[in-house]
């Protein structure tokens, strides 16, 4: 059968017959070029998916004019920011400005590293993946708050300092349920988390306990990624357009290609830990239920999972009105939190008498 | 450090800036005002301490222009008071004039007025909830609640051929005859609205979120209802019983059987739930009129040129955000002498301050779009 893990293999082998010591500086050329364009083609996707579904719920029909049924609006949306000028304002402090926004992108991108993709295509297996995650996607509150600081503008300010201390508070939840998983599977390397997963989803195995942490996972995802109803840092009806307000063309287009890019790798993480990545539905013991499932395209599993959770957050997007910044944070720390902790001592317990599937 | 217009205008505020406030301007172009509305805001962090509203930004001195107008065209310029709510407009400044001339309106004209003052009311109602669940950050309500909208200003249109300014009430009546297919769409209509604001309060009403932002924010006491002159919806949920179309009954009210919504909390969620109230109590009048409409004359025999006598006449009328006033100092010529006009919002408008201060910004978004302010209607 066609794997990835050949191809990589293949490829590995070419190069270094061909370029010699060279070769892992051209493997990284060729890895950094899939990732960008992985970037942009899931940029444009996801911010079409968004209209599209929005305009579903919302009884429109949504973009249907630039190519077929739409399909091309967003490019030329982008065509449009690229061409746009990029104002900075006068009292602005122009070093950070233009700054922030590729902090805000770079961490899209370095999260990217662990992600598994399918069988066998993961650039990065590093063996604290999980904790890798958690620690790189806490920097993005930086280029967020220097954005605000750096506008020199108060709605900006406003909206930095919400983000905040959103992102700041929800990391705790996120990292909790994060940990439910690391216990039962007993590794923090993704490839672990999915091999542990080969005979059932954790969703599944994990009883309630990991069905609460799913929950919280993604209460809280949707907190960090600062998706409505926990928008607050933008809240377009206070703060007009929260920290990015004094942004415009292409910069503000890098934030905005950020907030799809963090959406999908919260929601591919989601369905890494939770739905087992790219491992086909198995169930122990149903050999020719499994052997059928093996049939379907590794991709199309982790794929299916991601975008499932990603519909699962616009959904989330376009019903639900805005929380006030106190009601945030007293969900978080009066709520999620404490629940969190306790259901942490519930899957350890679990994990520790075996009574897990 | 800031902009020009920030540093005037916390200049321009009574009291000096303490340690660590800071004053924002929200509008005069701001998503939440709806308009043209600039509110300085003192804040400590997210708390707010002061909100002082600035007026004038849309400012057309309808007042002024309606002294050179006859009596026949000053109703006219009434529609862009209150755009919501152009017919009500209308009416009051029509039943003003035949207050003046002593002139007896026919009966079908007179339930042809209620018919459609309810229908803008529901009409205005429906889009207060889509402008304020987009306030609070819920897109979605707005689209719902345009649909019926929609179907209102469709039936507007076919009888008066405007959708917004319908400029429909004459002194005497109405401009037109119904449309033959008026009636029939009106109870489509009602079984629309009926089988549809369900989805509406399943999307809402019993939202927790929309609970939770709502109940026992901004809340306004009967006594400081009445002490700022809030009247309409926001007064009602304050548990003020001032329905002027109870109280003091125009246009053949006083015949219908309907409910006055009085709710006691006060707060955001009272208003919204007087509102909704409203609506139902709008279809219910229009239920029991609109098979019900009496033949003869839609409007009365006047002269071309309508001379009200010397004197001071006053009218007023429940609109959708409250009582409209309308005093008119005549000299006896073709113009008014003085015209001036008592709009809800600009009270409404001056409870805010006493409503929003000590709370988040958030509750100012709830607040304020729980007042149903249409700027214009303040500024005139």
């Amino acid at each position: 059968m066609f794997s990835f893990q050949q191809l990589a293999q293949q490829t590995h082998a070419w190069l270094q017959q061909h370029t010699g010591s060279f070769t892992v500086l051209v493997e990284c050329a060729i890895v950094a070029v899939f990732a960008i364009t992985l970037f942009a083609v899931l940029g444009l996707v996801l911010v079409l998916l968004e209209r599209k579904v929005a305009a579903h719920i919302q009884i429109r029909v949504g973009p249907n004019r630039v190519g077929p049924a739409g399909l091309l609006q967003t490019v030329a949306d982008t065509l449009k920011l690229l061409m746009k000028e990029g104002l900075v304002p006068n009292l602005a402090d122009k070093f950070l400005f233009n700054l922030a926004p590729f902090i805000v992108m770079m961490v899209a991108m370095l999260l990217l590293a662990p992600v598994a993709f399918a069988r066998g295509i993961q650039i990065w297996d590093i063996n604290i993946g999980v904790l890798y995650i958690s620690a790189i996607s806490s920097i993005s509150v930086i280029g967020i708050l220097m954005a605000g600081w750096s506008s020199n503008n108060k709605y900006a300010m406003l909206g930095a300092m919400r983000s905040g201390a959103q992102i700041v508070s929800y990391e705790l939840s996120a990292g909790f349920s994060v940990l439910c998983i690391v216990v039962l599977s007993g590794s923090l390397r993704i490839s672990d988390i999915i091999a542990a997963q080969e005979n059932g989803w954790w969703i599944f195995k994990g009883h309630i306990p990991v069905l609460i942490s799913f929950v919280i996972f993604i209460i809280a995802v949707t907190a960090e990624t600062n998706r409505a109803p926990f928008d607050l840092a933008e809240a377009e009806s206070e703060l007009t357009a929260g920290f990015h307000t004094e942004y415009s063309g292409m910069r503000f287009a890098l934030f905005f290609l950020a907030e799809y890019i963090n959406i999908f790798i919260v929601c591919a993480i989601g369905a890494t830990l939770f739905f087992g990545g790219w491992m086909p539905l198995h169930i122990a013991h149903w050999e020719g239920f499994n052997h059928v499932m093996d049939y379907i395209p590794s991709s199309v599993w982790f794929m299916g999972k991601t975008f499932a959770l990603i519909l699962l957050i616009m959904w989330f997007r376009w019903t639900f009105p805005r929380l006030r910044v106190d009601q945030l944070l007293t969900l978080e720390w009066k709520y999620l939190l404490p629940i969190g902790l306790f259901n942490l001592l519930l899957v350890a317990i679990i994990a520790i008498m075996g009574w897990h599937f | 450090m800031y902009s020009e217009t920030t540093i005037v205008t916390a200049e321009t505020s009574q009291q000096p800036l303490q340690e660590g406030q800071l004053v924002i301007n929200v509008g005069p172009q701001h998503p939440a005002t709806h308009g043209v509305l600039h509110l300085v805001i003192t804040l400590e962090g997210e708390t707010i301490i002061k909100i002082e509203p600035h007026l004038g930004y849309i400012h057309r001195s309808i007042e002024k222009m309606s002294e050179s107008l006859t009596y026949r065209q000053f109703i006219y310029v009434t529609s862009r008071m209150d755009y919501l709510s152009a017919h009500i407009n209308n009416l009051a400044c029509a039943m003003c004039v035949e207050k003046g001339m002593l002139l007896e309106v026919p009966e079908r004209a007179q339930v042809i007025r209620v018919i459609m003052s309810e229908l803008t009311r529901i009409a205005s109602h429906e889009l207060w909830i889509g402008a304020m669940a987009m306030d609070l950050g819920a897109f979605t309500p707005f689209f719902y609640t345009f649909r019926e909208r929609e179907t209102i200003n469709d039936i507007m249109e076919q009888t008066c051929g405007a959708r917004l300014t319908m400029n429909y009430m004459v002194p005497g009546g109405v401009m037109y005859d119904l449309h033959p297919e008026f009636v029939a769409r009106v109870k489509s209509f009602v079984v629309q609205f009926k089988s549809k604001v369900s989805e509406l309060e399943d999307l809402v009403t019993d939202n927790i979120i929309f609970r939770n932002r709502t109940v026992g924010v901004g809340v306004l006491s009967k006594a400081d209802a009445i002490s700022y002159g809030c009247t309409g919806p926001v007064a009602r949920a304050s548990g003020v019983d001032g329905d002027i179309r109870k109280r003091f009954p125009y246009s053949g009210y006083e015949k219908l059987q309907f409910e006055q919504c009085i709710d006691t909390a006060g707060d955001s969620f009272a208003r919204y739930i007087v509102r909704i109230r409203e609506m139902y109590q709008s279809i219910h009048i229009i239920e029991q009129l609109i098979d019900a409409i009496p033949e003869g004359d839609f409007q009365a025999k006047t002269k071309a040129v309508i001379k009200l006598p010397k004197g001071e006449f006053y009218t007023r009328v429940e609109t959708a955000r409250g009582e409209l006033g309308v005093y008119i100092v005549s000299e006896g010529g073709t113009t008014p002498y003085r015209i001036k006009y008592r709009s809800p919002g600009f009270s409404n408008l001056s409870a805010l301050n006493h409503m929003a201060s000590g709370s988040k910004i958030g509750d100012l978004m709830a607040t304020m779009g729980t007042l149903d302010l249409v700027i214009p209607d303040i500024d005139r």
